[in-house]
């Protein structure tokens, strides 16, 4: 099995056992694909973390409004009925625990690799691009009747100088 | 006699389900302090006395295995039990926490059993020494 098929099978699990064990919430997957170039806009909740190492790129996590409540509420059993720090964080802690088990098990393969801070951003027809232009290996799920992707671009760390997200339109960016 | 338990996570959100787990454990549980890092954490380590460490590794400012070699390196505190709760699985970040002297340590995502089942063992290991 290649990286990226390694990449799409264990972003697909990982989410679904995070999901379940920290929200006891069933995710179906409903499609992976390699996503090349600059993706649409978009609207709601991105979260990015960074990989470091022989290795090098991000991992992502996309919902929206109504999930990344829905998140918070199962995950600290408050109800949370619009974005404030407790979503954003929630969403953060989220995303650190999929990427960190995708991390984990690439490891065995690829050496040590470190994982960054999670960074949160929420807005409204905003769009994200990575410098360099390495393709991003996305599983698209359905979860609570809402769309989740979670997407993950690696490549060896000569390919990739620099990786940062970038953000336009009427965003407001949270660093946690 | 009730615990004094730290618990160390830049989420506030992993900070709040720890503190729910610690008092569903049956264990007498005192006061819960709250660090963002490792530094926030020596500050309270300096400030409280202290019975029980939970913390994460990747954190700002100070992560957790800097924490722990501060508290196992440190006269009055290395006693304290620690317990790591993180993200990390790969054999580096749990050999230098082992090597360290880290008594416990729980992989993310984690259910409130698999902590409540590792306290149990530091608390026994505790008792018996």
């Amino acid at each position: 099995m290649n990286v990226q098929e390694t990449l799409t099978k264990s972003l697909a699990e990982a989410t679904r056992q995070v999901f379940s064990t920290m929200l006891s919430m069933e995710v179906e997957i409903t499609e992976t694909l390699v996503e090349r170039g600059l993706p649409e806009a978009t609207d709601g909740l991105v979260s990015f973390i960074g990989l470091a190492g022989t290795w090098a790129g991000t991992g992502s996590l996309c919902c929206s409004k109504t999930l990344g409540c829905i998140i918070c509420s199962r995950m600290l059993m408050v109800e949370a009925t619009s974005i404030d720090e407790e979503v954003l964080d929630a969403v953060a802690e989220i995303t650190n625990m999929v990427i960190g088990s995708v991390k984990t098990e690439l490891e065995a393969t690829l050496g040590p690799l470190g994982l960054s801070i999670p960074t949160v951003v929420f807005g409204r027809n905003f769009t994200t691009k990575s410098a360099g232009n390495t393709d991003w290996m996305v599983v698209r799920c359905r979860c609570e009747g809402e769309i989740l992707s979670v997407k993950m671009c690696l490549a060896p760390s000569e390919k990739i100088s620099h990786v940062v997200p970038h953000s336009l339109g009427q965003t407001c960016v949270v660093n946690l | 006699m009730e615990s004094d338990v730290l618990v160390v996570d830049d989420s506030a959100a992993i900070r709040k389900i720890l503190q729910r787990v610690l008092r569903q454990t049956g264990m007498a549980i005192g006061t819960v302090y709250e660090a963002g890092d490792g530094q926030e954490a020596l500050d309270l380590l300096k400030a409280h006395k202290i019975d029980l460490v939970l913390t994460d590794i990747n954190m700002p400012k100070m992560d957790g295995i800097q924490l722990l070699g501060a508290i196992k390196g440190s006269a009055e505190w290395n006693s304290i039990p620690v317990m790591m709760i993180t993200t990390e699985g790969g054999e580096t970040k749990v050999g230098e926490a082992v090597r360290l002297g880290a008594s416990g340590y729980v992989r993310k995502p984690f259910t409130a059993d698999q902590i409540k089942e590792k306290l149990a063992g530091i608390v026994e290991l505790a008792l018996a020494l």
